[in-house]
Formats: structure tokens, sequence, C-alpha cells
């Protein structure tokens, strides 16, 4: 009795599973390459790893060493000007295009993929590019001499104190584009009969903008705010095309530093911390975002 | 994000007009001109870049540079140019799209038209798996690698790029299944249609476009990738890798106008794409940030 319906109980138990099933390698996956891993490397942190991974507990000494670290405090210290100077500048130019490309412009079809094609590059590119052209040999100061400027300097790239910013101006190449296309389809999602009504109402343009259209475009400040702050904890590409974390060391960032601590100066354990300094950071800013958009889909 | 075909354009003045042309066109010059730069110096002789001006046309047009990116530079040890590295990201990154895609079509299907309990939990977990910084990867990955028997090879790094892509092909084929009707689904079970069945006739027919957007987001992210190329590329190194070689390299003389031309050819796969589909890299791009 029994064994004669197992037979259709197991094939809809299976069909039951089925959706399951499908699902089930790409959890594992991320439970252990993602989750696991995570959970690894922190517990590295607190182990006196150096060239090869050990398991000898230390506790937070890994973390009191790093944070007693001068390369350390200037790879967050550079990434605090980085960052705020990455977001600022590429959320007002790509708030100014999106604006200005918004009001019945002749050619727009052309210009926003000239804004938007350096998204599509490797930073690996990008920072090759700007290498040159911020060489103070071949590149822009020289093309200024040639020009008849011949007082022009721009030698930053070369410069100490300088050099990060050449790196804010490559990042803000590459990334500005894609800003004004977040702002762009956040004005065209807004009700043109509002502006038409306050336009009627006497409402200046700057007023216009300044009152109505920007409060309204916050959905689209908070997602290019998330994802620049996120792409500027984990820019470690652009830095190695285009610095390579110098001169000296004046340009590392937190992602220079790990990898360099982890795998050329056998410090694995600091390196595992300032991991989970970098991860913690992220988290901070994704996890209350995300949280956010999925509970508004309900 | 919806995309809508209202302006909030407003009535402007001449002189307003005009500056907004400016502005426009002055920022359209800032985003063309390394690009002209790269070009215009990869087909000089580099005795031209050296004595000459970055913005000025070549005088004496070569493809030399070119030929020798492709062919025959140094890069690392070996002169053999960037073509076997460029072969390498091919190899990779072909199969690396195609799993992931596949893997984020049914997991997506699972997660909107199959759904039980705790599914939003899992992929919440699996979409915070996409914006973690992968320095927090990097040193049990190269282990696990090592003990697979697959660091420093292509199937290895096609590992990694399928395991670190599937959140974001997971995330585009739920947000476009999700506004599929489900009641098409019922109706399919209920004549007695099983969970391949319904995915094969029902759901992959309308995938198309949702399907050209996650390819070219994984083959653009996979083919510009570096820190997984340089940490795991061991003899196998993808493009980028050996691009950064070949500019970086410190002997010698450095030939501007074969790194410029190498730094085209790294670009060019994922430029094309672009040109052909920008229209799905946008939504891509759109879709990973702002979601619905």
């Amino acid at each position: 009795m029994a064994t004669t319906r197992a037979q259709p109980d197991f094939r809809t138990r299976l069909q039951d599973w089925l959706p399951r099933i499908v699902l089930s390698p790409s959890i594992a996956m991320m439970f252990v390459f993602v989750y696991g891993f995570i959970v690894f490397t922190i517990y590295l942190s607190f182990t006196d790893s150096r060239m090869l991974p050990s398991y000898d507990w230390v506790g937070i000494e890994n973390y009191v060493r790093l944070w007693g670290l001068r390369a350390w405090w200037t790879a967050v210290i550079n990434l605090g000007i980085f960052a705020s100077l990455y977001i600022v500048i590429c959320t007002a130019i790509g708030l100014s295009l999106a604006i200005f490309l918004d009001q019945k412009i002749r050619g727009e079809g052309l210009l926003r993929p000239i804004y938007l094609y350096p998204m599509a590059l490797s930073f690996i590119v990008t920072g090759t590019a700007w290498k040159w052209i911020m060489d103070p040999g071949i590149g822009i100061e020289n093309t200024m001499h040639l020009w008849g400027w011949e007082s022009f300097e721009f030698r930053w790239i070369k410069d100490r104190d300088m050099a990060i910013y050449t790196v804010v101006i490559a990042a803000v190449w590459q990334t500005s584009g894609f800003v004004m296309a977040m702002f762009l389809a956040g004005l065209r999602g807004i009700d043109n009969e509002m502006l038409k009504a306050a336009q009627i109402d006497g409402a200046s343009n700057w007023n216009l903008y300044r009152r109505i259209v920007i409060p309204l475009l916050r959905p689209a400040f908070l997602s290019a705010f998330v994802i620049l702050a996120h792409l500027a904890i984990k820019s470690y590409d652009l830095i190695v095309a285009l610095t390579g974390g110098g001169p000296g060391r004046a340009t590392e960032l937190p992602a220079t530093f790990m990898y360099s601590y982890t795998f050329t100066r056998n410090s694995m354990g600091i390196g595992a911390a300032s991991a989970v300094i970098m991860l913690m950071s992220i988290a901070a800013i994704m996890t209350p975002y995300l949280y956010a958009e999925l509970r508004e889909k309900k | 994000m919806s995309v809508a075909t209202q302006d909030t354009a407003v009535r402007t003045g001449r002189v307003t007009r005009t500056f907004i042309y400016v502005f426009l066109l002055l920022f359209a010059l800032f985003y063309l001109m390394p690009l002209f730069v790269m070009l215009a110096n990869s087909l000089k002789p580099l005795s031209e870049i050296t004595e000459g001006n970055m913005m000025a046309l070549p005088k004496v047009w070569t493809l030399e540079p070119w030929a020798k990116a492709w062919s025959s530079a140094q890069i690392g040890v070996e002169p053999t140019g960037l073509r076997p590295y460029f072969l390498n990201s091919i190899l990779m990154v072909v199969p690396a799209v195609a799993i992931s895609t596949v893997l984020g079509a049914l997991n997506g299907y699972v997660l909107t038209k199959w759904r039980f309990r705790g599914d939003s939990i899992l992929f919440g977990l699996l979409l915070f798996s996409c914006f973690i910084p992968f320095q927090i990867v990097l040193i049990p990955m190269a282990m696990v690698l090592g003990k697979l028997g697959l660091a420093g090879s292509i199937p290895g790094l096609v590992l990694v790029h399928v395991v670190y892509g599937i959140g974001f092909t997971t995330l585009y084929f739920r947000n476009y299944y999700a506004a599929f009707p489900t009641e098409l689904v019922r109706a399919a079970m209920i004549d007695g249609a099983g969970f391949f069945q319904i995915f094969w006739r029902i759901m992959l027919p309308v995938s198309g476009p949702i399907a050209v957007v996650s390819v070219i987001w994984q083959f653009t992210n996979i083919w510009n990738d570096f820190l997984f190329g340089a940490s795991f590329g061991g003899q196998s190194q993808p493009m980028t890798v050996a691009l950064n070689n070949l500019v970086q390299s410190s002997t010698g003389v450095k030939e501007y106008n074969v790194h410029f031309a190498g730094a085209i050819l790294a670009a060019l796969p994922t430029l094309l794409v672009y040109i052909v589909a920008g229209r799905y890299f946008v939504r891509g791009l759109m879709a990973g940030s702002v979601k619905g």
C-alpha cells in the first residue's frame, strides 16, 4: 500500500522542492564564497598571520597596530579627501548636465552617449590615459607650453601633496556621466504639470529648481551617494594604473594598502584587519539603503 | 526606473540657452579628450609624442604602435604583445557571462514565481554580496583556488567571476520577472506544466531584453576587472593586467604610442558593446543602482 503511493508522492514532492534545488547552488556558493570567506577573513584579522595564514589568536592586536601605522592613516585620510571630492564633484557635474540636457536640447541623443561612454571602460584604461595626459613631460603642461602659455604649470601627479587630486580628476571623468544618467532618469519621472503651475505663478527658473525640482530628486541623490561612496571605498585599479600609490606613498588608499600588506609585506593579519574595516564602512552605507529599497517593493 | 518621455524644460532666454549649449559642449569635449589623445597618439611615431604636442594630429600616420602592442611588445618578461592576454580575457569572459546569466535567470524565476519562506532574506544576502569590497575575500579565495588546483588558471577566474556575478544577474532577472503576471504561471501549473516547462515555454521567450542587459553588464564588468585578474591570474592573466604590466614596465624607453594603442585594444570590446547596445548598457547601470 505504502509503496504504491510513494511513487506520485515522490514526484509531487520533487516538484515542490525543485525550485529550492535549483536555487541551492547559487545560495551555497554565496554562503561559502561570500559570507564564509568574510567570517574567515574576520577570523584571520585576530590571528598572527604573516606570509601564510596562521591560526594563533592574538585578539585585537592587529587592529591596534593598524591604527598605529602611518601608512594606514595616510590611506584613510586620502580616502576621506578622495571620496568627499569625488562624490561632491560627480554629483554637481551630473546634476548640472542632467538639468541642462533636459531643456529640449538639440543633439541630446548625441551628447548623452558621449557623457556616458567612459563608464564602459576599465579603470586601467582610464588610469593609463590620464597618467600620460597629466604627465608634465608629454601631457597638458607640455601642450600649453607649445601653445604659447610658457608659465603654465600642471605637475600634480608628481607632487606628493597634490597627487591625490589627480585621482579625483580621472575618477570624476569616468563616473560623472553615469551620475548624469541617474539624475536625468529622475528628472524625466517628475510630473510636468506641477512645474507649469509653478511657472504660471511666476516662480523664477532658479527658484523652480531649488524649491521644487531638486527636492523631488531626493531618491536620485541618495542612489548617487550610495553608489559613489561604495565605488570610492573600493577604488583600487585606478590607483594602480594612475599613480601606483605614489609618488612615494602619497596616493595609497585602503584598498591598495590591504593588497600590499597582505601579499607583498607579509602582514596578512594587518591586511585582513584593514579589509574588515573596508567591509564595515561599506556595510554601514549599503545595508540601510538596500533594506529600504527592498522594503519599498512590497 | 521608468523611461519617461517628459522633460522638465523651463522657458529660457537666449543668453541662458547659449550658456547651456556652451556648457554641454565643453563637457562633451572633456569626455572626448582622452579618447582623442589615445587615438591620435597611438598613430604617431614615438618621436612625435616626446618632441611634439599631445593634442596634435599625427604628421606621419603609422600603425606600427598598434602592431607592436598587439604582437611584439614586452609584457612582463616575454615579448608577446597583448594578443595572448586578449585571448585569455575572451576565454574567461564567455563562460563566466554565460554561466552567471543562466543562474541569474533561474534564480530570478524561483525568487518571483516559486516563492517560499525566507526567500527575501536570501535575496537580500545575495544583493549585499554584490557590493562587498573584494579585499575581504582575497585571502580565502587564494587558498581555496590553490586547494582546488585552479590557481592561476582560466577556470579559476571563471569560477571567481561567476560567484561574484550572480548577485547582479539575479537582481536583474528577479526585478524583471516580478513584473510578469503570476496568473499566467498559475494557469500553466493548473494545466500540469512543471517547473522547467514553465520556465522554458513561458518565461524564457519574454526574457530577451533583460538577458541582453545581464550579458552586457557581466561582459563589461568581467572584461574590465583588474583585482581578481591580478590576484588569481597567474599564467592566465587577462587583458587589463597585461596592459598595466605594459604601461608600468620600468625597463627601456617609455613607448607612449604603444601604451595608448594597448589601452585602446583593451577598451575596444566593451566600447563596441557600448556603441552597439548602449541603451541596454544604461539600463543595466540604472537597475544596479535605482531598482524598480
